[in-house]
């Protein structure tokens, strides 16, 4: 409870992200790119990520309420116009997964009352469970709405006998009351991270990977190190023709299809989608 | 025809008269004996109703504690909150509650410093009805709380892991404002009641004597603590009204600094203030139509009174729709077309019905006030005023809900989230929790202010027979400069 400490709590939750060279120097920024294209809604992600993170099923009638817990979701939409016309408008189907998008410019960061969620240094917005109140502030400001609140004590009941022991022993099983939401798989990254320490490198690109893009059938999703210029992701960022710390990208020629999700709200997400390219008359 | 003209000073009398009162603020039978004996009789035997009052208030509170330890017990779940509907009818209530305490200030504290001396015999359960609002805003910050017995986090407190809460969050603003305005309308409270409880000590027996005399710190009424009592009440007065201002402004950057459609508006603070101000005066006037009845307060909750009381409330209430209206105006013909949408969305969605009810309630029922009847009946009159509270409360309902069902991100927009049964049973237990706190009060402690009624009748007094002496001397004609003028 030092002064001292008090500037420098205040001060991390002041600055302005994104700055300049932010990532420069750091050995790690984690960044996701999701193909549209690729993405054919079967929900594989969803499943992998409810194993790896202990996600509770809720059931029918709270899932009804909407009181589900998937961290990743898969966003179904009906494509409008000429597509519903057409004779089987299914093609007019698309599926969007939807997690959190570890936004530079966090909109839940600076409204939590008590600094449960923070900037991490690789660049993840995290939260303490231990520090939660349960305000949902965060989840308020959220534009996405990817946070999800402990709304039921699941550990009472979400893993009936021998349930219990299919949890990850990595990933804290959540009480009631506390916000949670997708980490990047936070537990599989400390590991690694850890191990590459011991032995004195940095990660190599595809040595750790989320559970959702580990699961993908159609390898829609790319989970990898910004900060590493010869990773997949930040080559597909470059080619893409996006950048972190812009909130309006500029493409040099139409077709390019890569954008982010309410980048007008300045948020800086870290998740890069690629738009569909579909082909009605086929 | 005459050609006599008019003398002067009789014309200069009907100017003089012109600035008399019709009416005067207290009847002339009021006197400083009568005043203590009425004030001090409403500590001993109300009207029976008072007791058919607290009791259902003690039943309502009763049923919103079994909806809280219901929830307690069950997680937040069984108030049927969701993804996007993450704060429901607990932050509504919460605002409404909130803004209730703001008029308490407006009239003991504001009103005391420009000298209105028609605030003298209401604004002691105006003061109370503050503290009391404000106790019950702060249960709804714990009740909406995921993990309320982790409140404490909230404040700066000191503690072994070295961490302090997060002072870029407006909600950090809120729990240090409401506990400032909290602390200082108690204090406030308390210290304009001093020589009352003195009042009381010397007139009471058993263990109401021990309260009274614990409470009123051994005042004496001397000169000296007079003057040191003026000058501190003044003190606490010019402290008290900025806070005020302050508070719900702070509470208004909940929504303001957030970038949800719909709360994203720059006029927010003055909005909330005066929505703040307009339904704590709605909340005075029925507060005055039944303690007047409850406690036999006749003599000192006159029309006069509540004609002021009510001119204040419809001009607030003027200017509360002139803001509300200009918001709808920026949202509508501003560039944030989601903002547009949203609001849209409130008139003609899912939630169309609270918001015409609001717009009936807190904005066409006002005009009601205009006609006579209304302000000379009293069943009449506390009827609107519950309706104008109601729609006050139906404006932060509408505040809320629409704003997360149709935000940013379409996957998320819900048609049709209604609160379960146990949001319903915590926000009528608030206001049983709210009504039992206050006759319990009224019950203990002088609830008119004698020691000010008292000035007030003195003034009046005063007043009177200055003015006898004036018009005499007029009619006389006896003035030197009435001479001047006739020659």
């Amino acid at each position: 409870m030092s002064l001292s400490n008090l500037i420098q709590n205040w001060n991390s939750f002041r600055t302005r992200r994104p700055y300049e060279g932010q990532y420069d120097d750091a050995p790690y920024k984690w960044a996701m790119v999701i193909d549209l294209d690729a993405c054919i809604g079967c929900n594989a992600c969803t499943v992998a990520c409810y194993a790896e993170n202990n996600l509770p099923v809720v059931g029918k009638e709270r899932f009804g309420k909407g009181q589900a817990m998937h961290w990743i979701r898969i966003e179904r939409y009906w494509g409008e116009g000429e597509a519903m016309q057409s004779e089987f408008p299914d093609h007019g189907a698309q599926y969007l997964p939807m997690l959190c998008q570890q936004c530079e410019a966090a909109p839940c960061e600076p409204v939590c009352p008590v600094g449960a969620t923070h900037h991490s240094p690789d660049g993840l917005n995290t939260q303490v469970y231990n520090r939660c109140v349960g305000s949902r502030y965060c989840s308020a400001n959220c534009p996405y709405k990817v946070r999800y609140f402990n709304w039921w004590n699941y550990p009472d009941r979400a893993w009936p006998n021998p349930l219990e022991l299919q949890l990850n022993p990595d990933v804290t099983v959540r009480s009631k009351g506390v916000m949670e939401k997708c980490t990047f798989c936070m537990q599989r990254l400390r590991a690694g991270m850890d191990k590459a320490k011991t032995e004195g490198r940095i990660l190599a690109d595809g040595e750790v990977l989320t559970a959702c893009a580990q699961a993908c059938p159609t390898s829609a999703i790319t989970f990898g190190n910004l900060s590493d210029k010869k990773s997949k992701v930040a080559r597909t960022w470059k080619n893409q023709q996006v950048d972190l710390s812009k909130n309006v990208q500029e493409k040099s020629e139409e077709g390019i299809r890569g954008y982010r999700i309410l980048e007008d709200l300045n948020t800086y997400p870290s998740i890069v989608y690629l738009e569909r390219v579909r082909n009605l008359e086929a | 025809m005459s050609h006599s003209v008019p003398s002067r000073p009789q014309m200069d009398v009907q100017v003089e008269r012109k600035f008399v009162p019709k009416q005067k603020d207290l009847g002339a039978d009021v006197t400083w004996a009568k005043i203590n004996k009425d004030v001090l009789r409403s500590l001993e035997k109300p009207r029976p109703v008072f007791w058919v009052i607290f009791f259902s208030a003690l039943a309502l509170f009763s049923f919103g504690v079994y909806c809280e330890v219901y929830q307690y017990q069950n997680g937040m779940g069984v108030s049927d909150l969701n993804n996007p509907q993450v704060w429901g009818l607990y932050i509504a209530t919460f605002i409404f509650w909130i803004g209730m305490g703001h008029s308490g200030t407006l009239l003991s504290a504001l009103l005391h410093i420009i000298h209105a001396d028609w605030r003298k015999p209401i604004y002691r359960y105006s003061e109370a009805m503050t503290t009391f609002t404000l106790l019950t805003a702060a249960l709804f910050v714990l009740v909406h709380m995921g993990r309320l017995w982790q409140f404490y986090y909230v404040v700066a407190y000191p503690n072994e892991r070295w961490t302090w809460p997060n002072f870029t969050s407006p909600l950090v603003w809120d729990a240090t404002a409401i506990g400032t305005y909290l602390t200082s309308s108690l204090l406030f409270l308390y210290m304009g009641m001093i020589p009352d409880l003195a009042i009381c000590r010397d007139n009471a027996r058993g263990a109401r004597r021990a309260l009274y005399r614990f409470l009123s710190m051994g005042w004496q009424g001397t000169d000296r603590q007079w003057a040191n009592f003026k000058v501190a009440y003044m003190t606490m007065a010019c402290f008290l009204m900025p806070l005020a201002v302050s508070v719900h402004s702070i509470v208004s950057t909940d929504f303001a600094v957030s970038q949800n459609p719909g709360w994203h508006v720059t006029s927010f603070p003055p909005y909330f203030v005066l929505g703040a101000l307009y339904s704590g005066c709605s909340g005075i006037i029925t507060l005055f139509i039944v303690l007047r009845y409850v406690f036999r307060f006749e003599a000192y909750m006159t029309q006069p009174i509540l004609n002021k009381l009510i001119k204040m409330t419809f001009a607030i209430a003027m200017v509360w729709t002139y803001l509300d209206l200009i918001e709808y105006a920026t949202t509508w013909y501003g560039s944030d077309e989601v903002a547009k949408a949203d609001l849209v969305y409130r008139a003609t969605g899912d939630y169309a019905l609270q918001f015409w009810g609001m717009i009936f309630c807190a904005m066409v029922m006002p005009f009601t006030l205009l006609i006579r009847f209304v302000r000379h009946n009293y069943t009449t009159l506390l009827i609107i005023s519950l309706i104008l509270n109601v729609g006050m409360w139906l404006e932060r309902f509408q505040i809320i809900t629409p704003t997360f069902a149709k935000s940013h991100y379409p996957w998320t927009w819900t048609a049709g989230w209604w609160p379960s049964w146990v949001q319903w049973g915590i926000v009528a237990g608030s206001f049983g929790w709210f009504t039992m706190l206050f006759m319990l009060y009224c019950k203990i402690f002088p609830s008119v202010s004698m020691y000010e009624v008292k000035e007030m009748v003195h003034e009046q007094n005063m007043e009177e027979k200055a003015h006898a002496t004036q018009v005499e001397v007029h009619e006389a004609g006896l003035l030197p400069e009435m001479k001047g003028g006739q020659a």
